[in-house]
């Protein structure tokens, strides 16, 4: 699951790391009184902020035609106009796809006077099934262009989480983006903060980008989280009742929101061949296979190895909703299901939801002989595939033809 | 021959009386495998009960062991308790430990795996369908089945089979078990980020064991687990490997099912696995369907 930037701030924030001045508005009223309140205590410049789970935001356009779905705003006035040309609207970033995502939030917060941007994230290093912190003086980037080119400007400090980060860690990773003097102690407390939010709110990932090197009005230097985006292991919400509430649905596709409520792992995908298939390597196997014979792939469906009737329909409406669909190929391995208990929740499925595109199915395992027989009783126009390449090629072929 | 357990192998299972557990324990009695204890607190004294086998439930996994003599441990009971689970099988001495349960916390098996450091348990999952060591009786009855898989689909045979996901296993072992081609043991290591076996780990066994003469390697998009498998083939595997990789049409930053199946910061694309198979002389299956043929060719 992922949050927005405003959420991953209280986080932040709630583990010691620094994060400029502001809130969260829903409204341009709210944003300009927020304003208000920022000038009042000292603020140069306010900073308004599209709240959506994607990023590109401040080179993005919104479908209005107005530019940049983050804007610097001198005046309170400014900042109530901003924050009116971006709710309700439907922004489009590199990373939203053609179709954008609507604004429904903004935040507004006190601009930083930035000396110098940095990049910090938290993560796990899979091959070391340690947490690592990583920093980079090329800060506001792409850290996978980073990465990609000057893989030297990026240090890491592998974590034992036996004991966490340690301060030691923390003054070399500083070190490593040339901070001195207080700085330090500043850029200590807040990997720190960084680690910490991390490993109790058990994140995926939480990413400070920019890292800012900020002058206060007062002329010292610290370090602030400019940005900040927090991506959770969604194996642990059950233990975070306050990070669950910060779900937002409208940031997730309808399908794939009704297929979560049937226990099924539905995403979906630009191509016109829809696949149900039991098992997750299995399902993207099938989706390979399908591309393998100049097929494309409409979804990624997994409906897991004890699927019932009810989810195998739930699964065909799911598919159904999708127009780009022509074709279905039903690839289903049951070795411990009964294949005839599949079959007959196929035949009731297609029967309930009046399906008439190309079926193809391919039953494999416990009773197939049953199941297959179950299939050619129906009098439902269902092609039966005797493989995995034998379905994809049929399928493939069934939607070329119409 | 086999790797990591026999038929002789003695089983325990944690979380005998949950339903999944139990429905799983069944299965495997029937399949011939010997299931000696069951572990369920507060059910210690209790005796699960099926088709004539009584087996014995304790309190702990300690008592079970001492008791009857159990070696392996398989693990069915729900992810907020799976870490105390894995490590109480730990503490308790056994030599293997396979955790079936998908959905545990990644944070919990990143303090799982620190505390087994340096331990003697091996750990296969979690989030895996398990192992089976095939046996000789009819539908291969009289192996050794720890965790879902359906047993009647292997055959006992030579070929070592290794991947992430289930349902793709038991593809590659139908296949193989279509053709006449039997398995040494088949081995899930699970979808999760951070598992206990790697690839790698159960590659060296089977290069290892005489009775293996051909491995499957079945890998998936996420992490780099299957380019360390290759490299390590490249300098040390004397058996032919044959290999597929799945999630070619994953996108980017989408999480497909398993919890580590995602490609993220441009890294774990099936492009970069392949490629790093075929320059390791691993001879990759076009598609999964080809996955038995594409070993068979190759020995």
């Amino acid at each position: 699951m992922n949050i927005h930037e405003y959420q991953a701030k209280q986080l932040l924030a709630q583990f010691g790391v620094l994060v400029p001045p502001g809130q969260v508005c829903a409204t341009p009223d709210a944003a300009r009184a927020l304003a208000e309140k920022l000038f009042a205590t000292g603020a140069e410049r306010v900073v308004v902020k599209s709240q959506i789970h994607a990023g590109g935001r401040g080179k993005g356009t919104f479908k209005s035609g107005f530019q940049g779905g983050v804007r610097l705003c001198r005046t309170a006035d400014e900042t109530q106009a901003a924050a009116q040309a971006m709710l309700g609207q439907v922004l489009v970033t590199q990373q939203t796809g053609a179709e954008g995502r609507p604004v429904h939030r903004v935040l507004v917060e006190a601009a930083s006077r930035i000396k110098q941007e940095f990049y910090c994230a938290a993560l796990l290093d899979r091959a070391l099934s340690r947490p690592i912190l990583m920093v980079s003086a090329a800060g506001g980037m792409d850290i996978e262009e980073v990465a990609a080119k000057t893989p030297e400007k990026i240090t890491r400090e592998v974590i034992d989480p036996a004991v966490g980060l340690m301060p030691f860690q923390g003054r070399k990773l500083a070190a490593a983006l040339g901070l001195t003097g207080d700085l330090i102690n500043a850029a200590v407390k807040l990997f720190a903060g960084v680690y910490q939010t991390w490993w109790e709110c058990d994140a995926a990932l939480v990413e400070i980008n920019p890292l800012g090197r900020v002058e206060l009005p007062d002329g010292r230097e610290t370090l602030v989280a400019v940005d900040g985006k927090i991506g959770l292991d969604d194996n642990s919400l059950y233990r975070h009742k306050d990070i669950q509430a910060m779900r937002d649905l409208a940031e997730e596709a309808p399908l794939e929101i009704e297929a979560s409520k049937h226990s099924l792992n539905y995403i979906k995908l630009d191509g016109n061949i829809a696949c149900l298939v039991n098992g997750a390597g299995l399902a993207m196997a099938t989706m390979d296979i399908i591309q393998h014979y100049g097929g494309r792939p409409a979804n990624f469906l997994d409906v897991g190895g004890g699927a019932s009737a009810e989810q195998v329909t739930a699964a065909f409406r799911i598919i159904m909703s999708d127009p780009n669909v022509q074709g279905i190929l039903v690839n289903i391995f049951g070795g411990i299901m009964d294949c005839n208990i599949i079959a007959t929740g196929i035949v009731a499925a297609v029967k309930e939801t009046g399906l008439n595109l190309p079926l193809v199915v391919r039953l494999e395992g416990n009773n197939v002989g049953a199941g297959k027989k179950t299939l050619a009783d129906s009098g439902l126009p269902l092609i039966t595939a005797d493989s995995m390449a034998d379905g994809a090629e049929k399928v493939v072929g069934a939607v070329t033809k119409t | 021959m086999s790797i990591l357990v026999t038929p002789q192998t003695k089983v325990l299972v944690q979380g005998i009386t949950g339903s999944f557990g139990a429905r799983h324990t069944k299965l495997s009695l029937d399949y011939g495998t010997r299931i000696v204890a069951g572990v369920t607190p507060g059910k210690g004294g209790q005796t699960f009960e099926h088709a004539g086998h009584g087996v014995p439930i304790f309190d702990t996994v300690a008592e079970a062991a001492r008791q009857t003599g159990a070696t392996a441990s398989a693990i069915f009971v729900p992810p907020p308790f799976a870490a105390d689970a894995i490590l109480e099988a730990g503490d308790a001495g056994l030599e293997l430990v396979v955790c079936i349960t998908e959905g545990i916390p990644v944070n919990d098996m990143v303090k799982v795996k620190r505390a087994m450091t340096g331990r003697p348990t091996r750990l296969i999952g979690p989030n895996c369908p398990g192992i089976v060591t095939p046996g000789h009786g009819p539908d291969s009855r009289g192996g050794c089945r720890i965790g879902i898989a359906p047993g009647y689909i292997h055959k006992p045979g030579h070929v070592g089979v290794v991947s992430r996901s289930g349902t793709l296993t038991y593809e590659a072992v139908w296949q193989l078990t279509c053709r006449g081609v039997g398995q040494s043991t088949c081995v899930g290591i699970g979808g999760d980020p951070v598992n206990g076996s790697s690839h790698l780990d159960i590659l060296r066994l089977f290069n290892d064991d005489p009775d293996t003469h051909g491995i499957i390697l079945i890998g998936e998009i996420g992490g780099s687990a299957e380019e360390e498998a290759a490299e390590w083939i490249r300098a040390h595997c004397r058996k032919p490997v044959a290999g597929f990789i799945a999630g070619a049409t994953a996108p980017p930053g989408r999480r497909m099912g398993h919890a580590g199946a995602i490609i993220s910061g441009g890294t774990g694309t099936a492009a970069a696995k392949i490629a790093a198979f075929k320059a390791a002389g691993i001879a990759v299956a076009p598609t999964p369907s080809a996955m038995a043929e594409t070993l068979l060719a190759r020995m």
